[in-house]
C-alpha cells in the first residue's frame, strides 16, 4: 500500500522542483512561488510524520508553516511591487544593487 | 740668573722697536699725519741705534775672549728627537734667541746707524709722496728683519730673517706699484732671491744633519767632536749650498740680475736695502759659518772667484751705464764681489771691514744720487745733467768725498778695506789680485766718469728743468754730511799694523774667526821674508792705478767730451754688449723664465684636456651610463615586480568576484549549494535507519 516512502518522495520531488526555481528562474514572481512549492513540500513532509508516528506535532507545525507562508508572500509581492515602482524591472538579473 | 747690564739684557728689544713702528703703521698708519709717522719710524730706528750702541758699548768693556752674550726669548720650536747622518740620536729645540759678539756688533751698528740716516733722509725725500705711512712701516718692518737676520743665535731664525728682508725688498722696489717696470722688478728680485733660498735651508738641513745643531755657539763644538778633516765632501757641500744662498741675496753671479732692476724702488729703498744692509746679508752668513766655509777650501776658492769674477764683470757694465743709479747698482754687485773676494781667500775681517765701510760710502752715494734726482725734478740721466757742482754744493761735495772712498784714495775709507782685500788675495794667487786690482781702476774711472758728468763740464740740462734746480733741505743733506764723515774717517780703525797702526777691528773681530792651523803672520815676520815690501807695493800700485782711472775720466768727461763717443763708434760691438749688459737678461728669459712659463701652459692645457676632459667629463659620462642602467632596473625589475604583484592579486580576486555578483539567484544558489554539501558530510557519516 501507501507508505511513508511515497511521501517523502512527493515532498522531495515538490521540495527540488521549489529550489530549481529559486535558483534557475529570472521572473521574481516565480521565484515567490517557488518558494511556496518549497514551503508546501515541508509541509507534506512533516504531516506525513505526523501521520507516522501519531504525533499531532507535525500538524500544528505546518499550520504555522502556512500561516508564515501567506505573511512572507504579502510582504515579498510588497517588495516587489516597490522595487518594480523605482526599477520598472521583474527580473532577477536586472537586480543587481548589491554588486556594489 | 747674572746680568751683563742693561743694555745687553735687552737686546732683544733691538729689533722691537721697529717691529713696532711697522705695525703700528699696519694698523693706524692711514689716519695718521705725516709728522706723527715720521715721529714714530724715525723714532723706533733711533730707539734701536740708542740699544745697539749701548749694548756693543757694554761688550766692549767684556774681557775679548768673553765676548759673548746670548739672550733667549722663548721656546720656538719644541724639542723632538732625530737621527743625524751619523746614526746618533740628538734632540732638536730651536728657540727664538738672540745673540750679541763682535762680528753682531758691527753688523747692528752699520745697520741701525746708517738705517737711522736713511730713515732721517726719507722724511725730506718721501715728504711729498702719496704712501707716506706705507713706504714707512715697510721700512720699519725690513730693520726688523734685517735685525732678527743679524742678531740670531741660531740659522733658523736667521732664516726668518732672511725671508723678511726678501719681502720688504720686493715691497719695497715695487712701492710705487701703479708703475709696471716696479711691479716686474720687485717679482724679479722676490724670485731670483728665492732661488737662493733654497740652497740656504738644504745648506741649514745638511748642518743639522751632519752637526746635529743649528746654533751658532753649538756648531762650532760639534765640529770640533765630529773631527771632520779638511776637505770633508758634506762641508763642501754645505759650503757650496749656503754660498748659493748667497749669491741670490747679495747678487752675486749667475743671480745678481735683480739688483740693476731694483732701483725701480724709492732712492732711500736703494741706499738702505741694495747698498748698505740686505745685501750684505749673504757676507754676514758666510763670515759667521766661517768655521765651516774654512772646512772646504774647493768651497772657499768657489766664493774666491765667484766673488772676483762678479766684481770685474759688474764693473764693465758700469762703464757704459747712463743712468745714475744703475751705475750705482751695478757698482754696489761690483763691491759685494770684492767682499767674496776677501771671504773666499780666508781673509774675513776684511771682508768684514769692507762691508761697512761700503756701508758708509755707498748709502752716501745713493743718498747723493736722490738729492741730484730730487734737484733735476726726477731726471736721472746722466747725459742730461752736467755743472751742478755750484748749484747744488752740499749735495755735490758730500758725493765727491764717496767718489774719492769708494776709488780707494788714501787716507780715506775705501782705501784700507779694499787694500786689506787685495793684500790677502795676492798672498793665495796673483791672478786673484790682478782681477781686483783692474776692477779697482775701472771702480775709479766709471765712479769720477759719474762725477764728471753729474756736476762738472758743460750743462746739459733741459732749459725746464734748469729753473727748479735746489740744493736740498737740512733733513736731506745732515745724513750726507754725516755719512761723509764716516767715508772720511770709518776706515782708521782698520789702519793696517804694516802702516803702523792697530788694527782695531781685525782684533776685535778675531774671536769669531775660526784658526785650523796657523795664525797669521806678524808684521816682524812678515818684514823678514819681505812680504811687507810686497804688501807695499800692492798699495802703491792699487793708488797709482785709481789715479790713472781718475785722469782718464778727467780727460774723457770734461777735456774733451766727444772722446767717448767716438771710442764706442770705434768699439761698438764691445760697446753693446756692454750697454746690453751681456744679453743675461735675455738668456735668462730664454733658458728659464719662458719655459717655466711653457711648463705652465703645457700644465695648463694638461688640465683642461685630461683632467677637465677625462676626469671631469669622464666622470659625468659615466654617472650618465650608470643611470641608464638603474634607469633600466628601476623600469624593468622593480617596477615589475610591482606589477606582477599586482596581477597577481588581479589574478586571485576574479574568483572572489563572483561571490558579489548583486544577483540573488546567484546567491540562492550557493545557499543551495552549502546545504548540499552538509548533507553529504552527514549522510556520509550518518547512516539512515531503513526500515
Amino acid at each position: 500500500m501507501l507508505s511513508i516512502t511515497h511521501y517523502l518522495v512527493l515532498s522531495l520531488a515538490l521540495f527540488t522542483i521549489g529550489v530549481i526555481g529559486v535558483v534557475t528562474r529570472r521572473n521574481v514572481i516565480i521565484i515567490l512561488m517557488s518558494i511556496e512549492l518549497i514551503l508546501n513540500a515541508v509541509n507534506i513532509n512533516l504531516v506525513a510524520f505526523s501521520r507516522l508516528f501519531g504525533l499531532v506535532g507535525g500538524q500544528v507545525f505546518a499550520i504555522f508553516i502556512i500561516t508564515d507562508a501567506a505573511a512572507e508572500a504579502a510582504v515579498g509581492l510588497g517588495i516587489i511591487i516597490a522595487f518594480f515602482r523605482n526599477r520598472e524591472t521583474v527580473l532577477a538579473d536586472e537586480m543587481d544593487l548589491l554588486k556594489w | 740668573m747674572a746680568t751683563n747690564g742693561y743694555f745687553l739684557d735687552h737686546i732683544w728689544m733691538i729689533p722691537l722697536f721697529p717691529a713696532a713702528g711697522a705695525l703700528l703703521m699696519f694698523l693706524f698708519g692711514r689716519k695718521l699725519k705725516n709728522a706723527v709717522v715720521s715721529t714714530i719710524c724715525v723714532g723706533s730706528v733711533a730707539a734701536a741705534f740708542i740699544f745697539a750702541a749701548g749694548a756693543v758699548w757694554s761688550l766692549l768693556h767684556m774681557l775679548p775672549e768673553s765676548r759673548f752674550v746670548q739672550v733667549i726669548l722663548f721656546d720656538w720650536v719644541p724639542a723632538g728627537s732625530m737621527h743625524m747622518t751619523n746614526g746618533s740620536l740628538m734632540r732638536f729645540d730651536v728657540p727664538w734667541g738672540l745673540m750679541l759678539d763682535p762680528l753682531n756688533s758691527v753688523m747692528v751698528l752699520v745697520v741701525t746707524g746708517v738705517g737711522m740716516l736713511i730713515h732721517i733722509y726719507s722724511v725730506g725725500y718721501m715728504g711729498h709722496e702719496g704712501g707716506y705711512y706705507r713706504f714707512f712701516g715697510y721700512l720699519n718692518l725690513f730693520m726688523f728683519s734685517m735685525l732678527t737676520l743679524i742678531l740670531a743665535n741660531n740659522m733658523l731664525l736667521m732664516f726668518v730673517g732672511w725671508e723678511g728682508v726678501g719681502l720688504c725688498s720686493y715691497l719695497l722696489i715695487g712701492f710705487y706699484f701703479l708703475k709696471k717696470s716696479a711691479g716686474d722688478a720687485g717679482k724679479k728680485a722676490f724670485i731670483v732671491n728665492r732661488i737662493g733660498d733654497a740652497g740656504f735651508l738644504l745648506g741649514l738641513f745638511l748642518i743639522l744633519g751632519t752637526l746635529g745643531t743649528i746654533n751658532f755657539h753649538e756648531i762650532g763644538p760639534a765640529i770640533a767632536a765630529g773631527h771632520f778633516p779638511v776637505g770633508a765632501p758634506v762641508m763642501t757641500a754645505i759650503a757650496l749650498l749656503l754660498f748659493v744662498g748667497a749669491t741670490g741675496k747679495s747678487a752675486q753671479i749667475p743671480l745678481y740680475v735683480w739688483l740693476p732692476d731694483a732701483m725701480e724702488g724709492p732712492t732711500p729703498v736703494s741706499a738702505l736695502i741694495h747698498a748698505a744692509t740686505m745685501v750684505t746679508a749673504g757676507v754676514y752668513m758666510v763670515t759667521r759659518l766661517n768655521a765651516i766655509f774654512q772646512l772646504s777650501p774647493t768651497a772657499m776658492d768657489v766664493v774666491a772667484i765667484t766673488g772676483a769674477a762678479t766684481a770685474i764683470f759688474a764693473a764693465s757694465m758700469a762703464l757704459v751705464q747712463n743712468d745714475i743709479k744703475r751705475v750705482l747698482a751695478y757698482s754696489t754687485i761690483s763691491q759685494l764681489g770684492y767682499m767674496f773676494l776677501g771671504l773666499g781667500v780666508g781673509a774675513f775681517t776684511a771682508g768684514v771691514f769692507h762691508l761697512m765701510t761700503h756701508a758708509f760710502f755707498k748709502a752716501l752715494l745713493f743718498l747723493g744720487s736722490g738729492s741730484v734726482i730730487h734737484a733735476m725734478s726726477g731726471e736721472q740721466d746722466m747725459r742730461k745733467m752736467g755743472a751742478l757742482w755750484h748749484k747744488i754744493p752740499t749735495t755735490a761735495r758730500t758725493f765727491l768725498v764717496g767718489t774719492i772712498a769708494i776709488a780707494g784714495i788714501p787716507p780715506l775709507a775705501g782705501f784700507f778695506s779694499k787694500d786689506a782685500i787685495l793684500g790677502s788675495a795676492y798672498e793665495r794667487s796673483p791672478i786673484l789680485w790682478v782681477v781686483g786690482w783692474v776692477t779697482a781702476g775701472m771702480t775709479a774711472f766709471y765712479m769720477f766718469r759719474l762725477v764728471n758728468m753729474t756736476f762738472f763740464g758743460k750743462s746739459r740740462v733741459e732749459h725746464d728743468v734748469e729753473h727748479h734746480i735746489h740744493e736740498s733741505p737740512l733733513v736731506m743733506t745732515a745724513p750726507l754730511l754725516i755719512l761723509a764723515l764716516f767715508s772720511i774717517i770709518g776706515g782708521w780703525i782698520g789702519w793696517p799694523e804694516s802702516l803702523w797702526g792697530s788694527d782695531h777691528f781685525a782684533h776685535f773681530l778675531d774671536p769669531v774667526i775660526a784658526h785650523y792651523g796657523e795664525q797669521g803672520a806678524s808684521v816682524a815676520e812678515k818684514a823678514s821674508r819681505g812680504a811687507l815690501t810686497m804688501e807695499y807695493l800692492l798699495m802703491l800700485a792699487s793708488v797709482l792705478l785709481a789715479v790713472t782711472g781718475i785722469a782718464l775720466a778727467y780727460s774723457w768727461y770734461i777735456k774733451d767730451p766727444t772722446r767717448p763717443e767716438r771710442f764706442a763708434a770705434r768699439f761698438s760691438g764691445a760697446y753693446n754688449l756692454l750697454s746690453h749688459k751681456y744679453y743675461v737678461d735675455e738668456i735668462y728669459d730664454a733658458l728659464f723664465v719662458n719655459r717655466t712659463k711653457d711648463l705652465g701652459l703645457a700644465l695648463g692645457s694638461f688640465d683642461r684636456g685630461v683632467i677637465d676632459g677625462a676626469g671631469v667629463n669622464g666622470v659625468g659620462l659615466l654617472t650618465r651610463v650608470i643611470s641608464r642602467i638603474s634607469m633600466w632596473w628601476d623600469k624593468w625589475i622593480v617596477d615589475g615586480l610591482v606589477n606582477i604583484s599586482a596581477r597577481l592579486v588581479g589574478a586571485l580576486s576574479i574568483p572572489a568576484r563572483w561571490l558579489q555578483t548583486g544577483r540573488v539567484s546567484g546567491y540562492a544558489a550557493m545557499i543551495v549549494a552549502g546545504l548540499v554539501a552538509l548533507l553529504w558530510y552527514f549522510l556520509h557519516l550518518v547512516r539512515l535507519p531503513v526500515h
